[in-house]
């Protein structure tokens, strides 16, 4: 079965962005996480463009112009501003056997890809696996939120389960109706920005970024 | 085949063979010569390689009074085994006749078996750099060898076929398609070949640091001809494994069975991609730095992550 | 004119969200809020009459749909909204006398509550299963800043965490979303009525099972964070306790329904694609597993939030298992036992803050006599504890009975479950309330009188509805029971 050009570039965006999570999954600086958490939005962005322009669903050109803006632009801008006012522009986080994680990574890959594959055999070509991809990365997000132990790592892991879904919606699926769209991108950002609140609130409080300190409500 | 096709094919395979084993140091010395260049150096020239072959031929070769037979054949073993493997592998046309004896899994076994030999020899001596050379080399080829089989199996499957001609005649001579998983499968193919080939950021291979050093601590103890075919051997690995790449992933112009009109086209293409390989080499080893040893079961952690991602994309995207 | 009375019903609380981001730090500021909220619940009365009248209908091009179901949902919300306001009003102002909160907190407090009210307003009445996401989200955004209004350590981490765990969950609930979509497009075509779920209903018998299925999954897991459910509570009993009392009443009288709602709304497309009880059998489970492991953690809480909020855990647990059961009767119950429950609840959580202002601590070992200090807070702590734990003459009573004969009725080996649980949980919080309520007590009675009518208020509801049902609000349950199959 030969696909179109374009939808083989909608598939190569999408290994890349797996990969780009992959890559965060991994990356110990705080900075470089956040450059790939800009470089996922840019990947987003292009394949959602291109998207739009094979199905020639206009509404779809505003949500590449919206996700480029959001998060390629304005996420990263708001990201870099805070942790140099925060003061933790080059801290490095200790993170818990790289190895294991990755291999409970492509344990998740397996067990989404697993999952997706009843659906892609149905769905007509063009979009075949996509939801698959788009699955494993939202779990893969989910297992760095699981991993990481500090507020802002969580957050960019956030967002990155942000942009899976965002993948979804907008390639998987070839663009959800625009109101809902914008909707997301909303909430996405209002989220930023009270976390950047929760961010000065935390620090205030406890000295530092580390959630380890914030476990202390538990039923005994 | 009837007999002219067959006479034709040897033909094709020992011309094949003699370019290969006579153009493999100047590769080398192509990716020294580029890395010189980079670092503003004006370098020692492509023919560097073979001065040194022809230095150490002619010397007399001092052997450890405790060295076994194994530590004398092993420089035999290695360079014939590379040879075979740059017979196998299709760099000038499709279908060789020895290419049909052994597909890519064997391939891995040859370059294993060499492995297994220089290890052995190193070790043989006794001394605490070779049995540590031996050692770290285990170490690197044991994380690298799975990763090179996922890369192959992803072409394997992409072409339904475990043999390199029909890997290669599937991805040359079908229209052009995005293969994300070949994609990944390249990332993961080029740091096992930096690892294989004792490159930076696994290994240098133009140092003799004790804390770092890997292959070159293997080979600390030959001399004249010995070393002279072990580098050989080396340059030839090389040209295998940048050919493998080529193959997989750059076939496109290869020539077909039979047609020596594409012969001259194929060789000007098959050189102007080595030289793009090199050069690409070079620049990759001066732009990154040599990791510690205790960071590259990472590394090549990483190599096996993205060559299984490959075949899951494989399987999810069918592409 | 139905959309003239939608529009009133989401326009006040929006426009009151707006008046109360200016003007939230002035005097009047919790008068104005108490009247926004109350002319919300007007604006609620109106279309409720309406949609009685007159049935289901759609509005707005059709991007909102109201039903029997879910205007009882929004006459519930906007009444406990007001009710709750009324109780905010001398409450707040308290714990500003206390030092605890300041102007701004106080500014925050309010233009936030109207626009949570509004956002659950907007999940309830929205026909866009895309929108009653985004609402569901703007719902967390607005409550986060509120738990952690008090800025202690435990309130940021109660505030981090239901941040985080709601973040997540609702995350996967869009991703139930997409793939409700990827199924409606196939049918519906592309563009705007594929989420709408007017039209996702005409044509759920079409809908692809497999995506439905797979759907259903992350969408009862995503909204089942919001309510609750068991594994997904961590964040429940924590922001319940650490957020101002006012709030932990609203979550855990409305938020939680509306989480419900949402999973209702989903339910009902997928029995029709797939045809089987897959959906009732995943509901039933959770359900089931929240009410027995809430009951099991009630009885070693110290904090009297928790407790009340691992109560609200257990109960969105039994009502999630009717809705699971299915069939006209547990629908009806379930319906019903969400009203009691939020009428009870946030009857308890309003005589709770009281008793906590009065005795200066959440702990329950400290907090002792209130009958002592306060007779009013006193009995309306014991009356609501007697309602949620299902005395007879209090409504709590009769939903539980319809729910628990309806189980023994269909699913016999859950009877024994339940009611072991409902045991556990009744020695549990009777044990801890008696000696807070009667008792001796060191505490002097305080300066300020409780505002205690919404508590009285509620708890009178839940009694007249316990004795007699009016026959049109019966009427009313069983046209939206039947809505819900």
């Amino acid at each position: 079965m030969q696909i179109p050009l374009a939808l083989q570039f909608v598939n190569l965006l999408a290994s890349m962005l797996l990969l780009i999570v992959f890559a965060m999954l991994a990356q110990r600086r705080i900075l470089s996480l956040i450059n790939l958490f800009a470089w996922q939005g840019a990947l987003l962005a292009l394949s959602t463009f291109v998207v739009a322009y094979t199905t020639a669903q206009h509404h779809l050109y505003y949500s590449a112009a919206l996700t480029l803006l959001l998060k390629v632009i304005v996420l990263p801008w708001l990201l870099h501003r805070l942790i140099r006012k925060l003061n933790i522009r080059w801290d490095v986080e200790t993170l818990l056997n790289i190895p294991t994680t990755m291999l409970a990574g492509i344990a998740l890959v397996i067990f989404s890809f697993n999952l997706a594959a009843p659906i892609s055999q149905m769905s007509q070509g063009i979009t075949r696996g996509l939801i698959g991809i788009a699955l494993a990365s939202v779990l893969l997000s989910l297992l760095m939120m699981l991993t990481r132990r500090k507020a802002v790592t969580q957050v960019v892991a956030f967002l990155s389960l942000e942009n899976g879904l965002f993948f979804a919606a907008t390639s998987a699926t070839q663009g959800m109706p625009l109101v809902v769209e914008l909707g997301i991108a909303l909430d996405v950002l209002v989220a930023t920005f009270i976390f950047g609140i929760f961010f000065f609130q935390i620090r205030e409080t406890f000295d530092s970024l580390d959630i380890t300190h914030m476990e202390k409500l538990k039923d005994d | 085949m009837n007999n002219p096709h067959l006479i034709l094919a040897v033909l094709f395979q020992l011309t094949q063979l003699l370019l290969v084993v006579l153009a493999a140091p100047m590769l080398t010395g192509w990716v020294n010569q580029c890395q010189a260049w980079l670092q503003n150096r004006s370098g020692a020239g492509l023919l560097q390689p073979y001065r040194v072959l022809n230095k150490l031929f002619h010397k007399d070769a001092v052997i450890a009074d405790n060295a076994s037979w194994l530590f004398r054949i092993t420089p035999y073993i290695v360079f014939a085994c590379m040879w075979l493997a740059a017979a196998i592998i299709p760099i000038l046309a499709v279908d060789l006749p020895f290419s049909q004896a052994a597909d890519v899994i064997a391939l891995v076994g040859v370059f294993a078996l060499a492995r297994m030999f220089i290890a052995l020899a190193a070790m043989d001596i006794g001394t605490s750099f070779g049995s540590m050379g031996a050692r770290r080399e285990m170490l690197v080829s044991f994380l690298a060898e799975p990763a090179l089989l996922m890369v192959f199996f992803t072409a394997s499957m992409i072409s339904h076929s475990t043999q390199l001609p029909g890997i290669v005649e599937a991805l040359a001579h079908h229209q052009f398609v995005l293969y994300p998983s070949l994609a990944f499968a390249g990332l993961a193919f080029v740091i096992v070949l930096l690892a294989e080939n004792a490159r930076i950021p696994v290994d240098n291979p133009s140092t003799h640091l004790e804390l770092t050093m890997i292959h070159e601590a293997m080979i600390l103890e030959y001399s004249a001809r010995h070393l002279a075919l072990i580098e050989w051997a080396s340059s030839l690995k090389l040209f295998a494994y940048i050919s493998i790449g080529i193959a997989l992933f750059l076939p496109y112009g290869i020539a077909e069975m039979g047609n020596w009109a594409g012969l001259p086209a194929a060789i000007v293409l098959l050189v102007g991609k080595l030289a793009l390989a090199g050069a690409a080499l070079a620049l990759l080893e001066t732009v990154s730095a040599k990791m510690r040893i205790f960071r590259a079961p990472e590394f090549l952690g990483t190599a096996f992550l993205l060559a299984v991602l490959g075949l899951l994309i494989h399987f999810l995207l069918g592409a | 004119m139905i959309d003239l009375q939608l529009m009133a019903l989401l326009g006040i609380p929006l426009l009151g969200g707006m008046l109360l981001a200016l003007f939230g730090a002035r005097p009047w500021a919790a008068e104005l809020n108490s009247l926004m909220s109350g002319c919300t619940f007007i604006a609620s009365v109106v279309l409720t009459l309406r949609v009685i009248d007159a049935g289901p209908q759609t509005a707005f091009n059709e991007q909102f749909f109201i039903d029997q179901f879910n205007v009882f949902l929004v006459a519930l919300t906007a009444f406990v909204a007001f009710t709750t306001s009324l109780f905010s009003r001398p409450y707040m102002r308290i714990e500003q006398h206390h030092g605890k909160l300041s102007t701004s907190m106080l500014h925050l407090y309010y233009s936030m509550y109207q626009l949570f009210t509004f956002t659950m307003l907007v999940a309830l009445t929205t026909n866009n299963m895309g929108i009653i996401w985004v609402a569901m989200e703007a719902a967390t955004l607005t409550t986060v800043l509120l738990v952690s209004l008090y800025r202690t350590p435990a309130s940021l981490e109660a505030a981090w965490k239901y941040f985080i765990l709601c973040g997540v969950g609702i995350a996967l609930a869009l991703f139930g979303t997409i793939l409700l979509y990827f199924a409606a497009e196939r049918v519906l075509g592309e563009g705007g009525t594929a989420l709408l779920w007017t039209h996702l209903n005409q044509v759920k018998g079409q809908l692809e099972p497999t995506v439905l299925k797979l759907a259903f999954v992350f969408l009862l897991v995503g909204y089942g964070t919001k309510i609750g459910l068991v594994p997904l509570h961590s964040w429940l009993p924590d922001a319940h306790a650490e957020g101002p009392t006012p709030v932990s009443a609203v979550l855990s009288g409305l938020l939680l329904n509306v989480a419900l709602c949402a999973v209702m709304r989903s339910k009902v497309l997928v029995d029709g694609s797939l045809g089987t009880h897959f959906a009732g059998n995943l509901m039933m489970g959770f359900g089931l597993l929240s009410v027995v492991v809430a009951a099991l953690f009630l009885s070693r809480q110290k904090d009297i939030k928790r407790m009340f909020a691992y109560s609200s855990i257990e109960h969105m647990g039994l009502i999630t298992f009717a809705f699971g059961m299915g069939g006209p009767v547990a629908t009806f119950a379930a319906m019903l036992h969400m009203t009691m429950h939020s009428l009870t609840k946030s009857a308890i959580f309003y005589a709770v803050g009281h008793a906590v202002q009065k005795c200066g601590t959440q702990q329950m070992e400290h907090i002792r006599g209130l009958m002592q200090v306060s007779p009013t807070v006193g009995w309306g702590l014991a009356l609501g504890t007697f309602a949620i734990l299902g005395m007879p003459p209090f409504g709590v009573f009769a939903s539980e009975f319809l729910i628990i004969t309806t189980a023994m009725h269909e699913y016999p080996w859950t009877t024994p479950i339940l009611l072991a649980a409902l045991g556990i949980a009744f020695a549990a919080v009777f044990g801890k309330v008696q000696p807070m309520v009667f008792g001796e007590t060191t505490v002097k009675p305080l300066p300020h009188p409780p505002a205690l009518i919404p508590v009285f208020l509620h708890l009178v509801l839940v009694l007249i509805l316990g004795l007699y049902m009016p026959p049109y609000l019966a009427n009313w349950y069983r046209q939206a029971a039947a809505l819900l199959g």
